[in-house]
C-alpha cells in the first residue's frame, strides 16, 4: 500500500458522495484522478485489503435483529463445530476467541422470531449450549481504522 | 420509514456491493430500470432513516496491520452502566460499545467494548485507560482476543447471498 491507497482506505470510511461522479470527486480531493481512484479501488478489494465497498444496511433498522452469541466448544470437535455454524446463512460473523467461550457469532435476521429459531437449531446440531448475548443499548458503532 | 419494493430491490442489487465504475448509480439504476438519480434519492432517504449505516468501504483489519483484536467484557453497576458504557463508547479507540444481559452464572459481563491494536502490548494499554475511566463501578473484567476469523459477511441481514465482496 501507498500514500494514495491509505489515503484512500481512510477517506472512504466516511461519507461517499451521493453524486452522478463519485469517485471524480474522491480523486478531486485526494488530488488524483477518476481512472486511478477506480483502479486502485478495485485492486485493493481483489487483495482483499478491503472486504467490501458499497452500501452498509443495518438489519435492525430494515425490521430484523441481530444478536451475539457464544459457545463452549471442546477443542477436539472445533473445527467440525465452525463449519456447522458458519454453514448457517444467518450466522454474519463467526470468531474463534481465546477464552473458555471460545466460539463468537453474530446472527443476523430479517425477522425478529427467527433467532430463537436459529439459536434451537444450531444447538440441535451441534448438541452444544449457546448462550444469547443480544445488544440491549449500543453506547456507539464506528469502525474507522487509519491505514 | 419502511423500504418499499424499489428500496428492496436496491437493497438486494447492491448487497454484493456498489459497481466500481465512473457512474456507479446509473449502472445500479439501470438493472433495476430507474435512473441514477433515483437511485441517489433513495440512498440519501435510507442513510438518513439509518437503513443504511454508510457507503464505504470495510478495511481487512489484519491487512492495516491491526492484528490484535480484544474483545474487552465488563461487569459494571447497573446504576452506572449506561453513563459510564456512553463514556467507554466515546473513546477515539472502541469501534463497538453494547450492553448486554448478564448470564449467570456462567457470565458475569453487562459491558462490551472492542478494541483493535497492532499487538496485544497497544490492546492491553487501551484496556487499562477503560479500567480507570470505569474505576470503582468495574467489579471485573477480561479481554476475549479473536485467534481466528471463521466467517465474515459484510451485510447485516440475512439474504441468500452469504459471502459479500466488492463488485469490480
Amino acid at each position: 500500500m501507498d500514500a494514495l491507497d491509505r489515503r484512500l482506505v481512510n477517506r472512504l470510511q466516511g461519507g461517499f458522495p451521493l453524486s452522478e461522479r463519485p469517485f471524480a470527486e474522491i480523486a478531486r480531493e485526494l488530488g488524483s484522478d477518476e481512472k486511478t481512484v477506480i483502479a486502485r479501488l478495485a485492486r485493493l478489494c481483489e487483495e482483499g485489503v478491503l472486504t467490501r465497498f458499497g452500501p452498509l444496511f443495518d438489519a435492525e433498522r430494515m425490521g430484523g435483529a441481530v444478536t451475539l452469541c457464544a459457545m463452549e466448544v471442546p477443542e477436539d470437535r472445533f473445527e467440525e463445530v465452525a463449519a456447522i455454524v458458519s454453514g448457517f446463512p444467518e450466522v454474519a460473523h463467526n470468531y474463534e476467541r481465546d477464552h473458555r467461550l471460545n466460539m463468537w457469532f453474530v446472527i443476523a435476521v430479517t425477522e425478529p422470531r427467527e433467532i430463537p429459531r436459529v439459536i434451537r437449531r444450531i444447538e440441535e446440531r451441534t448438541a452444544l449450549a449457546v448462550l444469547n448475548l443480544p445488544k440491549e443499548r449500543e453506547y456507539f458503532l464506528e469502525l474507522r481504522l487509519d491505514a | 420509514m419502511k423500504p418499499d419494493a424499489v428500496d428492496r430491490a436496491l437493497i438486494a442489487a447492491t448487497r454484493e456491493g456498489l459497481p466500481l465504475c465512473e457512474r456507479p448509480f446509473e449502472a445500479v439504476g439501470a438493472r433495476l430500470g430507474i435512473s441514477g438519480a433515483e437511485v441517489r434519492q433513495r440512498f440519501a432517504r435510507m442513510l438518513e432513516a439509518g437503513i443504511i449505516r454508510r457507503i464505504g468501504v470495510v478495511p481487512n483489519h489484519y491487512r492495516l496491520g491491526y492484528r490484535a483484536n480484544g474483545m474487552s467484557v465488563w461487569d459494571v453497576a447497573d446504576e452506572a452502566v449506561d453513563r459510564l458504557g456512553s463514556e467507554v463508547g466515546a473513546l477515539p479507540f472502541v469501534s463497538h460499545c453494547y450492553r448486554r444481559p448478564r448470564r449467570l452464572p456462567d457470565w458475569p459481563y453487562n459491558l462490551f467494548a472492542m478494541v483493535h491494536g497492532r499487538d496485544r502490548a497497544e490492546v492491553e494499554r487501551k484496556v487499562a485507560e477503560i479500567a480507570r475511566l470505569l474505576g470503582d463501578a468495574a467489579r471485573g473484567h477480561e479481554v476475549l482476543y479473536s485467534r481466528r476469523i471463521l466467517k465474515k459477511t459484510g451485510l447485516r441481514a440475512r439474504f441468500p447471498e452469504e459471502r459479500t465482496r466488492c463488485s469490480a
